[in-house]
């Protein structure tokens, strides 16, 4: 229920940017986050929001454990 | 996943496992941490971490999951509604098939109500813009890291000027019951592995009362097994050096402060109030409710419907499951009677359930 997929933003729109992770495209609303996002950027993607940004190297490390612990759907 | 990776990690369990009987090695007296996250309850259950924790140092699941501390009652009103002529009900996959006291949303799907999946409460949203002449009702369940999410779509909702978006609303908010849970004498917590995104949400430090005041560890905690055994090596350590004090291990995306803007749009639309929790009743100031200033977004209040009067499920021990009293394995109906496929109790229903976790995985 809780669960965030980090994701990485492939494009900007207003006050929203789709999200990438796997191959899957989301879009995902801006309105809970403060920070400035950029394309390229890793943000942590729950219920259709970004609620928090994280580095490349952080991302990489959750989604690789993420992926041996969760199914996709878990994910989805 | 590469089996170099996997060598990693797993080098990297059992070490943090050798540490902790380390650190307890000559105690006599036994430590008990609590969970309060369904995700840590599946990953310590699937990777079966319990058995790699020596005799001294005991794991126990609390009420983690928000499906699963949602009572009857609440689905009950859901049933109800989507029973409505022009009602359509949205909702997070995992309440779907929780029963109610006679019905659950799938079986009512089944007779033709019109109950849809969202992955997102503002899919709701647009399916309150795309259906003008339907009123579409999204079930608010969830904690702090869901809360924001929702009180969005109704900014959302307003921003859009939609008269047919509503939500019904049973947030529930985590560090109170961590409190009264911690207070319980008929049970043990000596320290707390906090959830990893409502702690984004809300921060490490509204744990603190429970470190300085009650004096109970708390380690915000990853939920990869790794990160799990090393929350759990870190609250041992606390009560070893007996120092409690709020730490994080998922530094990775836990902050302090928690993640204000979500905290103002929660302010700014929900306000707390005395919340039932199934088997631990209700816990004053524990909830999220739909604010004064937004009530005609709430669907309590805007769609008044009959509801049946609320039954528990004989014999079922969801609620002392969900305050750790006991574990699955002691109830009557789990594995028989109660299966993932056929759930008597909510905390068979949803993966994040005790009941769920112990079925799939076992220990």
């Amino acid at each position: 229920m809780c669960l965030g997929v980090p994701m990485q933003v492939v494009s900007i729109g207003d006050g929203n940017i789709i999200a990438e992770i796997d191959g899957v495209k989301k879009e995902a609303s801006l309105m809970l986050l403060a920070d400035e996002v950029k394309v390229g950027d890793f943000v942590i993607v729950h219920a259709g929001f970004a609620i928090s940004k994280l580095d490349e190297e952080d991302a990489q490390e959750t989604l690789r454990m993420m992926r041996d612990v969760f199914k996709p759907e878990d994910m989805a | 996943m590469n089996y170099q990776d996997e060598f990693r990690d797993r080098t990297v369990v059992l070490g943090f496992a050798a540490r902790i009987r380390e650190l307890v090695a000559g105690r006599t007296v036994p430590m008990t941490f609590m969970e309060v996250c369904g995700t840590h309850t599946m990953s310590i259950y699937q990777y079966g971490l319990r058995s790699l924790l020596p005799p001294q140092v005991r794991l126990i699941s609390g009420p983690g999951c928000p499906v699963c501390v949602t009572p009857n009652g609440y689905v009950d009103r859901a049933v109800a509604l989507c029973r409505l002529p022009g009602v359509t009900v949205a909702t997070f996959g995992d309440m779907v098939r929780v029963p109610g006291s006679s019905s659950s949303l799938i079986e009512e799907r089944a007779k033709g109500a019109d109950v849809r999946i969202v992955y997102s409460p503002l899919d709701a949203v647009t399916l309150a813009a795309k259906n003008p002449d339907r009123k579409v009702v999204f079930l608010g369940v969830g904690f702090e890291t869901t809360a924001p999410t929702i009180a969005g779509s109704i900014l959302a909702a307003k921003q859009q000027g939609l008269t047919n978006y509503f939500v019904l609303a049973a947030h529930k908010t985590i560090p109170i019951p961590m409190e009264v849970l911690a207070d319980d004498p008929e049970l043990q917590v000596d320290g707390y592995l906090c959830p990893a995104h409502v702690s984004v949400v809300i921060g490490a430090a509204a744990y603190r009362f429970l470190a300085e005041e009650r004096g109970v560890p708390c380690v915000v905690t990853g939920f990869e097994p790794v990160d799990v055994m090393q929350g759990v090596e870190m609250l041992v350590r606390q009560v070893v050096e007996g120092k409690p004090r709020v730490e994080i291990q998922y530094s990775r995306v836990v902050k302090r402060e928690g993640n204000r803007k979500a905290q103002g749009v929660i302010a700014e639309v929900l306000t707390p109030f005395d919340a039932p929790w199934r088997g631990i009743g209700v816990i004053p100031g524990s909830g999220l409710r739909i604010a004064d200033a937004y009530a005609e977004f709430d669907a309590e209040k805007a769609i008044p419907v009959e509801v049946e009067e609320t039954r528990e499920h004989a014999g079922c021990l969801c609620g002392e499951i969900l305050k750790g009293k006991v574990s699955p394995f002691d109830c009557p109906l789990f594995g028989g009677a109660c299966t993932p496929e056929s759930p008597v109790g909510a905390c068979m229903v949803s993966s994040e359930g005790t009941c769920a976790a112990a079925y799939k995985y076992g220990q």
